[in-house]
């Protein structure tokens, strides 16, 4: 019997990486539909936890940085898996795996970017099990689809017993591992518009091993016509509380012919548009230095993929 | 509170109680005895406790055992047909792709799934499908010559079966 049901064991050095069961107690409900869903989560609300992939919150009750006395396993919801293009918009259902995303046409077609933080996000085992709507429910600063969706100005679909709303991906995450949601809320569903004929985008990712999450993150979008820049849009992840959009940058590079030179100038004022911290995978200092370089980077593949077309 | 599940393990029934907060893992170790899938990190890093489920790879160590009822479970155990190693175990035995054999069963899980999801993967293709298993050996390089070994395998095979 390996069950140490509420144990007065705390996170020590020694414990908190390799505690070999889930030392948490906790009720656990499947349920069969999403109206059943939402009324548990209605009834529970705080004391209870989504699962969905599994990836971030069992990691976090190994470690007891959460301790849920509800466990709401959303797996069984198979109808918000999907993903599906409805004239101007694709909408991407919550419970849609990252191996879906990879493997999906319209996501290379269309969201370039996102398919980019798909190829680097973790490893083919995660991306089985990880969900897109966890990755943003985590609100990891880290969180790889954060940056991209910013780009391109998604929304998520909240549910709840009493009806949906609509939250523009920019206004979801108030801080690290916070976001907008109320308790009796649940992320149904995201809605990205499709890029303007033109654009062109790219995220980039600076980590230390494959699996590792961003030290830092840079997503770009691009559109250039007639030697002006019509549209920029730029968004960093892993460099402040919350993934950031860098509007100020954004607004001195609008309009201006498009040159290198320009671009490379120009990207100097992200670094003062974010706020990184020191922590185990990096430095405010380096995290600051290499914001220029990849959205710098990020905006020329961007600029590329229009030219040279997209599809790999 | 106990949950009552039922799954199949490399092809048996089983049926079994749990726990809601037991890992898959632990009871494919502790309880049914199944010991190929092994307990590293814990935390998802290094897939040395992949096993298959309903024929995808994902780590039993960040799966609840309640979740696996009414799927299909596969272990290395499960690859060997009738006392026969498969085509992917004996490449990594041919090719030197075991060292101290912790990372192994997870590896051949994952290059015996690659293989039937695409039967001629470059050297390119092998190494991001298996980008999230660790060998601390660092014996990689065999393990990606027992993988491409493996997939000449496969293609005699297939081109045998089509001759006949």
């Amino acid at each position: 019997m390996i069950v140490m049901a509420q144990t007065s064991i705390k996170p020590s050095r020694h414990n908190l990486y390799n505690t070999h069961i889930i030392p948490v107690s906790f009720e656990y409900f499947a349920p069969a539909n999403l109206q059943e869903a939402l009324e548990l989560l209605d009834k529970y609300g705080a004391d209870a936890k989504i699962l969905a992939g599994g990836t971030d919150l069992l990691v976090k009750m190994k470690m007891r940085v959460v301790e849920p006395k509800y466990v709401i396993n959303i797996k069984k919801l198979k109808e918000l898996a999907y993903i599906k293009e409805e004239g101007n918009v694709v909408r991407i259902g919550a419970l849609t795996k990252w191996r879906q995303l990879e493997k999906s046409d319209i996501i290379k077609k269309y969201f370039p970017a996102l398919y980019d933080a798909v190829l680097v996000m973790a490893g083919t085992q995660i991306r089985n099990m990880a969900t897109i709507g966890g990755n943003l429910c985590n609100a990891s600063p880290a969180a790889d689809s954060a940056p991209p969706l910013m780009v391109y100005e998604a929304k998520v679909v909240l549910a709840s017993k009493d009806g949906e709303r609509e939250v523009p991906i920019t206004e979801f995450f108030t801080g690290p591992g916070r976001t907008v949601m109320k308790p009796n809320e649940l992320l149904k569903e995201i809605v990205i518009p499709k890029p303007e004929e033109g654009t062109g985008s790219a995220f980039i990712k600076v980590t230390r091993t494959a699996m590792d999450l961003a030290k830092i993150s840079a997503a770009t979008a691009l559109k250039v016509e007639d030697g002006k820049i019509k549209l920029v849009r730029i968004a960093i992840g892993s460099a402040a509380p919350t993934p950031v959009r860098c509007r100020k940058t954004e607004e001195a590079l609008t309009g201006k012919p498009f040159t290198p030179e320009l671009i490379r100038e120009t990207v100097k004022m992200v670094q003062d548009e974010i706020s990184p911290i020191d922590d185990v995978r990096s430095t405010a200092f380096y995290r600051k230095e290499v914001s220029k370089v990849i959205v710098e980077d990020a905006l020329m593949i961007s600029h590329e993929r229009v030219i040279k077309g997209w599809f790999k | 509170m106990k949950v009552p599940i039922e799954f199949t393990l490399n092809g048996e029934k089983v049926r079994i109680e749990v726990e809601p907060n037991e890992l898959l893992l632990n009871v494919l170790r502790d309880k049914l005895g199944v010991t190929s899938p092994k307990y590293v990190c814990g935390i998802g890093e290094c897939g040395a406790c992949t096993v298959l489920v309903d024929d995808e790879p994902v780590l039993s160590c960040l799966t609840l055992a309640v979740d696996v009822d009414g799927k299909e479970v596969v272990t290395a155990e499960g690859l060997a047909r009738e006392g026969e190693l498969s085509v992917v175990q004996k490449a990594f035995i041919e090719e030197a792709g075991v060292q101290c054999g912790y990372c192994t069963p997870g590896f051949v899980i994952m290059i015996d799934k690659l293989l039937r999801e695409n039967p001629n993967p470059t050297e390119e293709e092998i190494r991001q499908y298996i980008r999230g298993n660790l060998c601390r050996c660092t014996g990689y390089v065999n393990i990606v010559k027992a993988a491409l070994k493996a997939a000449e395998e496969f293609k005699a095979r297939s081109a045998k079966v089509e001759k006949k």
